[in-house]
């Protein structure tokens, strides 16, 4: 029997099956990353927790936030906005200002809100409070190390966080007028 | 005037689409590569808010999704309106927050259960009683780091 040559297989299809499977990805595809604020809980302990030395007043920042997503710093009516620059100027305070915080090692930040805050504000304020931290601290790295916060190496930035450490202490919250 | 009429006659050499499958393995190989395919059909609305301040969550597998909101618009007139929690497929209470989170970190090696994240996607017309409630059985079930997700924008960007 004479040997005949395989006759070639014709590839031109390849290309529509490809595309095939190619928009079918495209389709299911869903390219967003999930990202977002972090935070950290405190732990649940059914127990009272013990007496814990009082914290200095001027130490505190209070920021509330209501029903009507009104916020309240300090006793103080503000708008959004100026929450950053005013929680940097507490954080930052050194002991200057008479009615801000002593240092960044002891300052707090108590932030609470009503059942009827939208989880939209809540971010919001989270979002700036956040904000404060991370511009405190990349001007510190920049100071230090001529570094972005996010640059630096890990025992770099374990000591700028140190030195402004993030302080958000969330009470539960209340009926707030 | 015959000179050009000669080249008139021969028709251009077709193109070669020989190279066209590997450009559409190429293009299908990038797409089967970050391709992530939705694990739940979502039956709560989830417009998330907006914030700057944002960290990514690296290594999806360590991260446990808890969806809030009110119902998707086909399902109102069953669930009514009041936003409701997603847990997987299916509507959950406050009460199975506990058994989710404990199912989740069964489902993860002994070594990364510490690292368990859990990503709080509300939609942002929720109230923050719910979410508080939530935080709360997320504590009593020591599910600590959690992750309030956002899209990057400015705070109130869209509404």
């Amino acid at each position: 029997m004479a040997r005949r040559a395989a006759p070639e297989i014709n590839a031109g299809s390849m290309a529509d099956i490809a595309f095939l499977l190619l928009i079918f990805f495209l389709v299911t595809t869903t390219m967003d990353v999930d990202s977002g604020i972090s935070r950290k809980l405190p732990p649940y302990d059914e127990r009272e927790p013990p007496e814990q030395p009082p914290i200095k007043e001027r130490n505190i920042l209070r920021v509330l936030v209501n029903s009507q997503d009104l916020l309240l710093v300090d006793d103080q009516y503000m708008k959004l906005e100026d929450l950053k620059d005013y929680a940097k100027r507490h954080i930052s305070n050194f002991g200057k200002e008479d009615n801000l915080s002593e240092s960044p090692e002891k300052h707090v930040i108590s932030l609470q809100n009503d059942r009827g805050t939208s989880y939209e504000m809540y971010v919001a304020v989270q979002n700036e409070l956040t904000a404060a931290y991370n511009e405190l601290r990349d001007e510190e790295s920049l100071k230090r190390f001529g570094r972005k916060f996010n640059l630096l190496t890990e025992n770099q930035a374990k000591e700028i966080a140190d030195y402004y450490p993030m302080k958000i202490s969330e009470a539960e919250p209340v009926k707030l007028k | 005037m015959s000179k050009f009429r000669r080249k008139t006659g021969k028709s251009q050499p077709a193109i070669s689409t020989a190279s066209l499958p590997d450009i559409v393995f190429m293009l299908l190989f990038f797409f089967m590569v970050t391709t992530v395919m939705r694990e739940v059909t979502l039956l709560v609305q989830n417009r998330k808010p907006f914030a700057t301040e944002i960290v990514k969550l690296e290594r999806r597998s360590l991260v446990s999704y808890i969806y809030i909101g009110p119902p998707i618009k086909s399902l109102q007139a069953q669930f009514g309106t009041e936003p409701r929690i997603q847990l997987n497929d299916q509507f959950a209470t406050l009460n199975d927050i506990g058994p989710y989170i404990a199912d989740e970190r069964e489902r993860r090696n002994e070594a990364e259960r510490p690292l368990m994240t859990v990503s709080i996607k509300a939609d942002k017309t929720v109230k923050m009683g719910l979410i508080t409630d939530l935080k709360f059985e997320l504590r009593r079930a020591q599910a600590l780091k959690i992750n309030y997700s956002t899209i990057k924008g400015k705070p109130f960007g869209e509404k």
